[in-house]
């Protein structure tokens, strides 16, 4: 077991594939992640570089045609890669909440909205779903914004994308998770949508002192609302630091190309997008999964993966650009 | 191109070829590798196979005639001289079940193209010129959809007169809905693509648009169907057959041949059970095989 | 709430759509036979009672004079009088009609139960034993013709094991009673336990064979349905709410997954009651499909049009409801 580095999530070595007919898809290669409690972690990358896989991992939601090969998921002192699918249900819901990218499709069509916050709370707190819940219910949907005369009998299809959110985010928050998970909670959504539901999940992590992971692919998003941030890339965590210093000083070369495609009002220098192109994890590069999109490609890139090291103190990159760096950060 | 593929040599030319074509026959490899992962899709295909094989080459498979009676060889059992028996006439049930293949082929081929051919014009035109013209036909497609199946084919059949020819045109006037209904949804997907906006502005005229764009378009679903359904016209065929409003004796259409062994179904068991037999199998297969080609053309399976 | 106007357009449209159905029996019994006394009396027939026939049937007049007649008929439900029995011909299916729908709701009891409970466990343990079985179960049910699977159980528990009787509703000297014309509700109400027993006996086999084949389309609707679903967003969602693998499956998933397998047993419903025609003359049952095949190789031609139409319009009615129904399940349709 890897050194424990925060005091609610340390993930190491976590290895995650899918069998596939095109072969074995290696999505996750290694991942190395940790966070405190109350803290608010954003892991941004490209579509299909493994945030989603990591997020269901935590939640102990991989399922067949994938797996978890490798590696320990550690929350709190709970060692939730070991554990068994009924104590896993303990932990679900209960500890770990997640909100999710389609909010229509995330709610089950036929059961009303208030039900399915219900559901949850009955769960969580092991009551029957009866007044006391509904109570609880409507005190989540007003918490989420909602007013829950009109919404709580409305089926998902009769709720807007934003209302839907809502109704995800009051379900997530109502067992007062230690970590709450939002997978692109903003992407479908219209822009002034995106704005107010984030400002709705930094009030009510403010107010309830949640631990949050927030994936996302818009590096905006990430900068406004997270403490800390992670960069994937093709099943890897290639940085991971405050979220000031990602952006004010980013070391790895995908981290420096991801920010120069960020478009910004006032930016004069040219836009950017990053030569090359995502790799195909059926038979991903050796090595550093990025070394064909890196200018700085050296020899040792080619052969071995390079670890996570703390270039500076609370500053950890995955590239021999810093090995040495990094090498004598760890022994002084 | 032309000119620098001139100047490279043959294998080049065959390489090039291959390279251009990479995509189509990627993708003939990966429904080959489907087709053969589903193996249910593979005894499909054989039994198919089997089936037309048997159909076409009867006489090869027979030595005696399907027809022909032998009065002093009747209610014989299985035997290595007659291996499915003979019936109350002394008829090889080998040979009328072999033979009966041919009858099957037969129905399945004409009603297929009487039921495709209603389906498609009815369909197209639905779905092509859309409001009152789509709102009638489709109507009328319901009110066809109103009967089950068997009873409309067995009242059009009993009336038109109860022989092959009218079993084939009755199947035909019963299945040609299914038909309809996939040719309008082609017609308006098709319809509403922005390149058919793009033809009409040049000038093309409806019948042309039409005749190349959308009936192309409507085949290949028609022809999955098709297949799909090839098994319950040989049971609707065969359950006139047995009711006696199907083909008549001495055709050895297989649903008569089980109706003919009824009265003798306690000891002469094998006049009925053999077509029976056979006509499970032939559905079996079309069944197998149809559920095949709706797995690999399943997109969700295609990735 | 929508779902009354609904309703409402759905009867609407099947009155229409009943219209053309008659239309198009009047246009099978009255247009396409060209010369149907001589058809039903034989060549030789003399010329008086020919005459007599076509009177009888209304030939006489013109085809449009027989059209409006012929839908009066239909509006103040007289079909006439059957050739055969000489009965008017809604007496005929009101008495052979229950034998019918008893046999087509208990085949349907048993396809729907079998069915969903195949298909669900199929999905849940998709490849292994259950799914295997079910799927072979399946496969055959819809390949196999119904009347020879009929005559190889005759012949297999009537003739040869002696479980279960031979053919008809009832034991020849047990007297049900009749009440609704539904034979099992019938020895219910009067507590008529030998004739419910008896009448029981009598209608496993026949239920069986022409259930069968709806089992078996069930089963693979209702398998592709719960697998569809189980990949959906929201199972996802419950799971991630910490439900019980029971609870995912059982609350979410099934109810959705139920949907489509009710527009199955609508389309089912057809099925039976042309299956009900194969298996009624297999089993000697007293039934309309029966009624409808004797009247047809006589041309008995009021029969037929009456039990037609009559079978028609109750596969319209069972679709309706099946309509209905499929909106109240799903909300997502109301709107």
């Amino acid at each position: 077991m890897q050194k424990v580095r925060g005091d609610l999530l340390n993930i190491s070595k976590l290895k995650v594939v899918f069998y596939t007919y095109r072969g074995i898809i290696k999505a996750l290669n290694g991942v190395e992640l940790w966070m405190n409690q109350g803290e608010r972690l954003g892991i941004v990358g490209e579509t299909g570089c493994g945030k989603s896989v990591t997020a269901l991992s935590i939640m102990g939601l991989i399922e067949q045609p994938g797996e978890i090969i490798e590696g320990d998921i550690l929350f709190g002192d709970k060692l939730l890669t070991s554990m068994k699918e009924n104590e896993l249900i303990n932990i679900r819901g209960k500890e770990i909440s997640m909100i999710f990218q389609e909010p229509n499709a995330a709610l089950n069509p036929v059961m009303k909205v208030g039900f399915q916050i219900a559901e949850s709370i009955g769960k969580v707190k092991n009551k029957k779903i009866g007044k006391e819940v509904y109570a609880e219910v409507r005190r989540m949907l007003e918490i989420a914004g909602l007013d829950w005369e009109r919404t709580i009998n409305l089926y998902p299809h009769e709720l807007s994308g934003g209302m839907a959110q809502r109704v995800m985010i009051a379900m997530a928050l109502s067992s007062n998770p230690k970590l709450l998970i939002a997978d692109e909670p903003t992407s479908a959504l219209d822009v002034t949508i995106q704005a107010q539901i984030l400002e709705l999940l930094d009030e009510l992590v403010k107010k309830f002192g949640n631990a949050v992971i927030l994936i996302t692919h818009n590096m905006g998003v990430a900068a406004e609302f997270c403490d800390k941030m992670a960069v994937m890339y093709a099943g890897n965590m290639v940085e991971y630091a405050r979220t000031t210093n990602i952006f004010e000083n980013p070391h790895h070369h995908y981290t420096r190309g991801l920010l120069k495609a960020v478009p910004k009002i006032g930016r004069t220098d040219e836009l950017q997008s990053i030569p090359g192109i995502v790799p195909d994890l059926v038979n991903p590069p050796s090595g550093c999964r990025f070394h064909p999109r890196c200018k700085h490609v050296m020899d040792i890139c080619r052969k071995d993966f390079p670890p996570l090291v703390e270039i500076k103190p609370g500053h950890y990159v995955a590239c021999y650009l810093y090995w040495k760096e990094g090498i004598k950060n760890a022994n002084s | 191109m032309l000119n620098t593929v001139k100047n490279i040599g043959q294998k080049e030319k065959i390489k090039l070829f291959l390279e251009q074509r990479k995509p189509i026959i990627e993708d003939w490899k990966h429904t080959y590798y489907l087709w053969k992962s589903t193996p249910l899709a593979m005894i499909g295909t054989v039994i198919i196979f089997i089936f037309l094989t048997v159909a076409i080459f009867a006489p090869l498979f027979t030595t005696y005639s399907p027809t022909e009676q032998f009065m002093e060889e009747r209610l014989l059992p299985p035997s290595s001289q007659h291996i499915f028996g003979t019936d109350q006439y002394g008829r090889d049930i080998f040979s009328r079940v072999v033979y009966g293949a041919r009858i099957e082929v037969w129905i399945i081929f004409i009603v297929s193209i009487i039921s495709v051919m209603i389906g498609i014009i009815v369909g197209i035109t639905a779905g092509y010129f859309g409001s009152a013209v789509d709102e009638i036909l489709m109507r009328i497609t319901d009110m066809f959809l109103a009967f089950p199946r068997l009873i409309l084919a067995m009242v059009l059949t009993a009336v038109l007169g109860p022989n092959l020819t009218n079993t084939m045109i009755a199947i035909s006037l019963v299945d040609w809905t299914v038909y309809a209904r996939l040719g309008r949804a082609e017609a308006m997907k098709v319809k509403s693509q922005p390149y058919i906006e793009a033809i009409r502005a040049v000038g093309a005229k409806d019948l042309r648009i039409i005749a190349f764009h959308v009936l192309p378009m409507s085949i290949s679903p028609v022809i999955v169907q098709l297949t799909l359904r090839m098994g319950t016209i040989i049971l609707t065929a065969a359950g006139l057959g047995f009711l006696g409003l199907g083909a008549q004796p001495p055709t050895p259409e297989w649903g008569a041949i089980v109706s003919d062994g009824r009265s003798y179904l306690v000891d002469q068991w094998w006049i009925s059970t053999f077509p029976g037999m056979a006509i499970a199998f032939v559905v079996l297969g079309f069944n197998l095989l149809g559920d095949g080609i709706r797995d690999i053309l399943d997109p969700r399976l295609r990735r | 709430m929508k779902l009354g106007a609904y309703i409402l357009k759905r009867i609407f449209l099947m009155v229409i759509v009943m219209f053309g159905v008659a239309t198009i029996v009047f246009f099978i019994t009255h247009v396409i036979p060209a010369d149907p006394v001589g058809a039903i009396l034989g060549g030789n027939a003399p010329i008086e009672r020919v005459d007599a026939m076509r009177r009888q049937l209304g030939l006489d007049k013109p085809i449009t004079l027989q059209f409006i007649d012929y839908i009066k008929g239909i509006v103040h439900a007289d079909f006439g009088i059957s050739l055969k029995s000489s009965r008017p011909v809604l007496k005929d299916i009101i008495n052979y009609f229950p034998a019918t729908i008893e046999l087509a709701i208990a085949s349907m009891i048993f396809a729907v139960l079998v069915g969903v409970v195949l298909g669900v466990f199929s999905a849940i343990y998709r490849n292994k034993s259950i799914d295997h079985f079910s799927r072979v179960f399946s496969i055959l049910g819809v390949s196999m013709p119904v009347f020879w699977l009929g005559l190889l159980l005759l012949l297999l528990f009537y003739y040869h094991l002696d479980l279960l009787p031979g053919g008809g509703r009832n034991s020849l000297f047990i007297f049900p009673p009749r009440i609704t014309g539904l034979l099992l509700l019938d020895s219910i109400i009067a507590g008529d336990w030998t004739a419910f027993w008896d009448g029981l006996s009598h209608i496993i086999l026949p239920a069986f064979v022409l259930g069968y084949a709806s089992a078996a389309s069930i089963a693979r609707i209702m398998r592709a349905s719960m697998l569809d679903i189980l990949k959906q967003d929201f199972i996802r969602t419950a799971k991630s709410k910490g439900l019980s693998k029971r609870v995912v499956i059982y609350r979410h998933a099934l109810k959705n997954a139920l949907i489509p397998v009710v527009t199955i047993i609508g389309l089912s419903f057809g099925s039976l009651l042309s299956g009900a025609v194969l298996t009624e003359t297999i089993f000697s049952w007293p039934g309309l499909g029966r009624y409808i095949v004797n009247a047809l190789l006589v041309l008995d031609y009021p029969a037929v049009t009456g039990g037609t139409l009559f079978i028609a319009f109750i596969y319209s009615l069972a679709n309706l409801v099946v309509d209905i129904s499929y909106a109240v399940l799903d909300p997502r349709m109301r709107v």
